[in-house]
């Protein structure tokens, strides 16, 4: 508690999140002593694979190393563009819905007839507009981003329903070399989605550190209100955070049709979108915007995924996984809420 | 003399010919009666959505025979929201129409209304899922069968001294279903006869490809030399049999799922996904539900009088007796489009 106060007190608020990995870096002896949620979690990270290691036969070979990461790449594909946007005190529910229409679209034209790569630009348009409506509802609307696209993912599904396809499983092309390739190909014994994965964090990263649209994503995310009397334009950023996030959830989309062979519509009412919120605030990105960054997302994403096969292997029911999952969520909202009291001046009704 | 008779044989002949070349049928006055009696009959149709290839191939027989027998059909999409569902119901019964045609959430939600059903004179078949209450019929597949195949199938390849190991993993969807959880019951049933086989994991994907996926190349990881993999749905399995390939295990682990029959299944047994498709064929509901609604809408007999069950016949389909019209795709449908 202690600690995290001073943590508060000490950095000024816009500096305290962007600034926080290379801080480390430049920082003295009293900022390597700093508890970060995103430190304690990668700790219990490594204690728990470390646990698993020593107790369970055939956890720590490179195989299994590498299946672990190949089955947590998509929940942290989405979790890079959930981050984006709860760095930038958005939050995108609709990233599932988003995938699930676009690329059933996507397959769907391509069963009657049309050419893959124009059916997957089409399903990309799809989504792109889907996202420019988000944005402009919560940027000029000001429709609180949970309320928005809690409803817009129902939105999203009824008009793929009701217009883009008819049914709900669609499978995916067959003879498209490529895809092929990233849903079950290797390159050095490496699943190719892993350097897909790495690649998109990459990207997130550089965006996020050393483009402008990435620092003021951070800016608005730390205090709106400021970074529009400071002429950052607010608006438009929002609305292309919402644009980036529908994207990303494309292609993790195109991932999981590559990996699965197909995908199934029903995903939309899964909780899919629930886990990689869990990402995000494990990995220690608040939901209160400005903090956190892609190693955060990195983190988070280890430590479900550890859990998971640990739970796997150890041949969990269905209802203690539930249980444990729920239990480190609420453990992680807790941290988060200790760690980063909620900012008196700039938190509203309606944050979340 | 032999002229007259030829005369007369020739003037009979004449005169019966009209007879012969003008025939006009007979009616079959059954035939109009049966029309007479279900023309005009109101059904309610209420599938738990109208995007599964299951709900809309019923609902395109369904919309076939109302058109041909001349009742009227209402559909009521519940889009899998049990409280929506229980609502529609209940008007449909207030409503007092013929016949409700039902794809039950689950075993208990709608007991009480199935009751209420009866005493209000509103006959009911279930589809697909069988509620605690019985009503008038029941038409759909057998899942604890499906489970019993999907069984002697994996004892066939898996038992002592035929397969890589005799070891078996499960694939769940969500282990309250009860449609998931009777095929279990067949299946662990039959290998209980077969104590050397081991089920070394049984995990619930939530109808989640991806998570099926990521669960079996868990399971392949600890276990190599698995020999089969029995899921509970066609659509998640799809993501067990995707883990298996990667691994390059596709013709060890013998994976084993069910189905409505949808090509995009036969699909995937052709391009080895699938090691055994057992299909409780949709066209062979579609024709089984047909009858009983006309026989329903027929029947004098009041309304939960009788409790019929039609569990509708498994189709197993491998690689080897695979044909073109093993399964079915919604262009068949005209009414789908």
């Amino acid at each position: 508690m202690g600690v995290s106060k001073q943590q508060v007190s000490d950095v000024p608020s816009s500096k305290r999140a962007p600034d926080d990995i290379a801080s480390k870096t430049r920082g003295g002896e009293k900022r390597k002593l700093q508890i970060t949620q995103e430190g304690i979690v990668f700790l219990i990270t490594v204690l728990m694979f470390v646990g698993f290691s020593l107790s369970l036969h055939n956890f720590l070979t490179a195989g299994n190393v590498l299946t672990l990461l190949r089955s947590v790449s998509v929940l942290g594909m989405l979790g890079l563009g959930m981050g984006l946007v709860v760095i930038g005190r958005g939050i995108d529910l609709t990233m599932v819905a988003s995938l699930a229409v676009g690329m059933s679209w996507a397959l769907q034209m391509t069963s009657g007839g049309l050419p893959f790569g124009l059916a997957l630009v089409a399903g990309a348009v799809f989504v792109v507009l889907s996202g420019i409506v988000i944005g402009l509802i919560v940027a000029f609307a000001e429709i609180p981003a949970v309320f928005t696209t809690l409803a817009m993912g129902g939105v999203i599904f009824g008009v793929g329903n009701a217009f883009l396809f008819t049914s709900d499983v669609h499978n995916a092309p067959k003879n498209i070399g490529w895809l092929q390739y990233l849903g079950y190909g290797a390159f050095l014994g490496v699943p190719i989605v892993i350097y897909i994965f790495a690649a998109l964090a990459l990207l997130v990263y550089f965006v996020l550190r050393w483009t402008r649209f990435g620092r003021l994503v951070y800016a608005i995310g730390d205090n709106p209100l400021t970074a529009r009397l400071s002429g950052v334009p607010v608006r438009p950023l929002i609305v292309s955070q919402y644009v980036a996030s529908a994207l990303i959830a494309y292609l993790s989309g195109l991932v999981i049709v590559a990996s699965n062979s197909g995908i199934n519509t029903r995903i939309y009412s899964s909780t899919m979108v629930y886990d990689v919120l869990l990402v995000v605030v494990i990995g220690g990105i608040g939901l209160s915007g400005g903090r956190g960054g892609v190693r955060n997302v990195l983190v988070g994403t280890l430590l479900v995924g550890t859990l998971l096969s640990g739970m796997t292997i150890l041949n969990f029911s269905y209802s203690v996984q539930n249980l444990v999952k729920s239990l480190v969520l609420l453990a992680a909202l807790l941290v988060d809420t200790i760690i980063t009291p909620r900012d008196e001046q700039t938190s509203q009704q309606g944050d979340i | 003399m032999k002229l007259r008779f030829i005369l007369v044989g020739v003037a009979a002949l004449i005169g019966a010919t009209p007879a012969l070349s003008q025939e006009v049928g007979i009616e079959n006055k059954a035939r109009a009666a049966t029309y007479d009696v279900m023309k005009g009959k109101k059904v309610v149709y209420m599938p738990q959505t109208m995007t599964a290839d299951l709900t809309i191939a019923w609902n395109d027989v369904l919309q076939h025979e109302a058109k041909d027998l001349g009742f009227s059909l209402e559909v009521r999409d519940i889009n899998y929201n049990t409280e929506q569902g229980a609502r529609a119901l209940a008007s449909a019964i207030d409503d007092k129409v013929d016949l409700i045609v039902l794809q039950n959430s689950d075993v208990q939600s709608y007991a009480k209304l199935i009751e209420k059903a009866k005493t209000a004179g509103v006959k009911i078949i279930q589809l697909n899922m069988e509620s605690l209450r019985q009503s008038d019929a029941y038409i759909g597949a057998d899942w604890q069968g499906i489970g019993e195949a999907a069984g002697r199938a994996v004892v066939e390849k898996c038992a002592a001294g035929k397969g890589p190991s005799t070891k078996v993993a499960i694939v769940d969807g969500v282990p309250t279903a009860p449609v998931d959880e009777f095929q279990v019951y067949g299946f662990r049933k039959i290998l209980a006869s077969h104590p050397e086989i081991q089920i070394v994991s049984q995990q619930a994907a939530n109808y989640d490809a991806t998570k099926a996926r990521a669960v079996t190349a868990s399971v392949l990881q600890q276990h190599p030399d698995l020999c089969a993999s029995f899921g509970i749905w066609d659509s998640m399995d799809a993501g067990s049999g995707a883990a298996v390939k990667e691994a390059g295990k596709t013709g060890q682990v013998f994976v084993v799922t069910s189905g409505g029959g949808n090509q995009t299944s036969c699909d995937k047994v052709q391009e080895g996904i699938f090691s055994l498709l057992i299909s409780y064929d949709t066209r062979i509901q579609g024709t089984s539900l047909a009858v009983q609604v006309a026989e329903e809408l027929q029947s004098q007999l009041p309304a939960g009088s009788q409790h019929l069950a039609f569990y509708t016949p498994n189709t197993l389909i491998t690689k080897d007796n695979i044909r073109p019209d093993s399964c079915w795709t919604m262009k068949d449908l005209p009414y789908a489009q």
